[in-house]
């Protein structure tokens, strides 16, 4: 990566002209220009020009892991808060278990967390959530916290760097949800340290050089 | 109302030393607040204004709800200390109204179709007042808007301007004066108020009231030079929204 500064952009900055760029994500196309449409960092990566977004609710996509809180059990079903503007349902077809009609709080009651995987996302953005599926479940124990889900990929790094870094220096077992949730479990005393970095990547996730400066505070820590 | 205080002098100066194409001072700062998903701070002249912004989230209640895009819920509200005497708190018909004409004005600029079903919350707090509030909150509004991440066409900005000095004989009005960004003295005395707020990209106008009257040649000129105004404040939401996070960007370097 080049060592250039990143630019921030601000909603309708204009970025260039569609003969000579591609509109990528977070932004507009209005009469042959393209605009920025959120507030974010300019990534230029010929022929796309993409906005990288810093703030912002998280967007369901199918497919994605993300980890939830039951709100509400009902006769069928429940309803799970994703941190996405819209609450989840997640069926009882769409369990590992057997549930007879009306007994699902007996599975799942309000404040469970679940590791879930999003089903679909219809045009009015109605959720389903599943639990069918490997590595998904209800979690037990641990320590979850919460970050802006535009920082999920800095926690993660490239090819999983940043988050293997951490593994390797705290021995905790961490998951990260693509909504922004952390799932960490470990000794009380390396979960800590382990929030503590998460907090740096939050608060820098735009700098450069992170993952050497993350190192340097776990090295101190432990 | 009639009264006997001269609004603008001989040589164009008015009560505060502004010319009659002079803004107010305006400060703004972006990101003000932890617990709103954005904010932003506004000081226009004497007025103080407060915004948090909250959202996209599911509208409640259920009926408000639209299958189709998300609603913009902008509330404007005067603390009771933000004006000379005491103001009655809660809504009343003068909030109510520029809660809506805002909520309006937003819902164009927001890209809304990417939401549907949810609520984008404004809450505007006027703490202190001094003529030109609701086009102070629907600026600062805009900033915090963005500042909240939310997918935007534009940010919008709103200006007044109007009209002052003009004398009445016989029922006849004569003379006056069209300037930009009425001052609190120029509001309660002057002829004419007409607060404008575009999309400055576009030159879009997403809000436009009139209080008092203009001739067409008076409009005219106050919508240019309410159109100027906009442009000009608009500069300063740009370099709010840029200040606080290129400050990030530039720790590492």
């Amino acid at each position: 990566m080049t060592k250039s500064t990143r630019e921030i952009v601000i909603p309708s900055q204009y970025l260039g002209e569609t003969s000579e760029f591609k509109a990528g994500s977070g932004t507009l196309i209005d009469h042959g220009k393209i605009y920025a449409k959120i507030l974010g960092v300019l990534n230029k990566h010929p022929p796309y020009v993409n906005v990288v977004p810093l703030k912002g609710r998280y967007d369901p996509v199918e497919g994605d892991t993300i980890i939830g809180f039951v709100e509400q059990a009902m006769a069928s079903s429940w309803l799970a808060d994703i941190n996405a503007p819209y609450p989840a349902l997640l069926h009882v077809s769409e369990v590992p278990w057997k549930v007879e009609f009306g007994e699902t709080e007996k599975y799942l009651n309000t404040g469970d967390a679940i590791m879930a995987k999003i089903l679909s996302v219809d045009v009015e953005k109605k959720l389903n959530i599943t639990l069918k599926d490997r590595n998904l479940y209800k979690i037990q124990g641990g320590h979850i916290i919460t970050v802006g889900p535009s920082k999920v990929p800095r926690i993660i790094g490239k090819k999983g760097s940043m988050i293997n870094l951490l593994k390797k220096y705290t021995r905790c077992r961490i998951f990260v949800g693509k909504n922004g949730r952390i799932w960490i479990d470990g000794e009380d005393l390396q979960v800590s340290n382990t929030v503590q970095a998460i907090r740096l990547i939050e608060r820098e996730s735009i700098s450069y050089g992170l993952t050497d400066k993350v190192e340097q505070l776990l090295k101190s820590l432990s | 109302m009639k009264s006997d205080i001269e609004l603008i002098d001989a040589n164009g100066k008015r009560l505060d030393g502004r010319t009659n194409d002079q803004l107010r001072d305006v400060k703004i700062e972006a990101g003000v607040l932890h617990r709103a998903d954005g904010s932003c701070y506004l000081e226009w002249g004497g007025n103080k204004v407060v915004v948090a912004v909250y959202g996209p989230r599911e509208a409640v209640p259920r009926h408000t709800q639209d299958p189709l895009r998300a609603i913009v819920n902008a509330r404007y509200n005067m603390a009771a200390f933000s004006v000379d005497d005491r103001k009655r708190p809660g809504p009343d018909r003068r909030s109510r109204e520029i809660s809506k004409v805002i909520s309006e004005a937003l819902e164009k600029v927001v890209l809304i179709d990417l939401y549907p079903r949810a609520a984008i919350d404004v809450n505007i707090e006027v703490l202190d007042a001094e003529a030109g509030t609701r086009c102070a909150g629907l600026t600062a509004a805009g900033v915090a808007l963005a500042d909240a991440g939310i997918p935007m066409k534009d940010i919008p900005v709103g200006c007044a301007a109007g009209k002052i000095g003009a004398e009445t004989k016989d029922g006849k009005v004569s003379g006056g004066h069209v300037v930009l960004d009425l001052g609190k003295e120029e509001d309660n005395f002057g002829d004419a108020d007409l607060p404008i707020a575009i999309s400055p990209r576009t030159n879009e106008i997403l809000l436009l009231q009139m209080d008092g009257h203009l001739t067409v040649e008076e409009f005219n000129k106050a919508m240019d030079l309410a159109m100027k105004g906009c442009h000009d404040v608009s500069k300063l939401q740009r370099d709010a929204l840029i200040n606080k996070y290129a400050s990030d960007v530039e720790e590492v370097e």
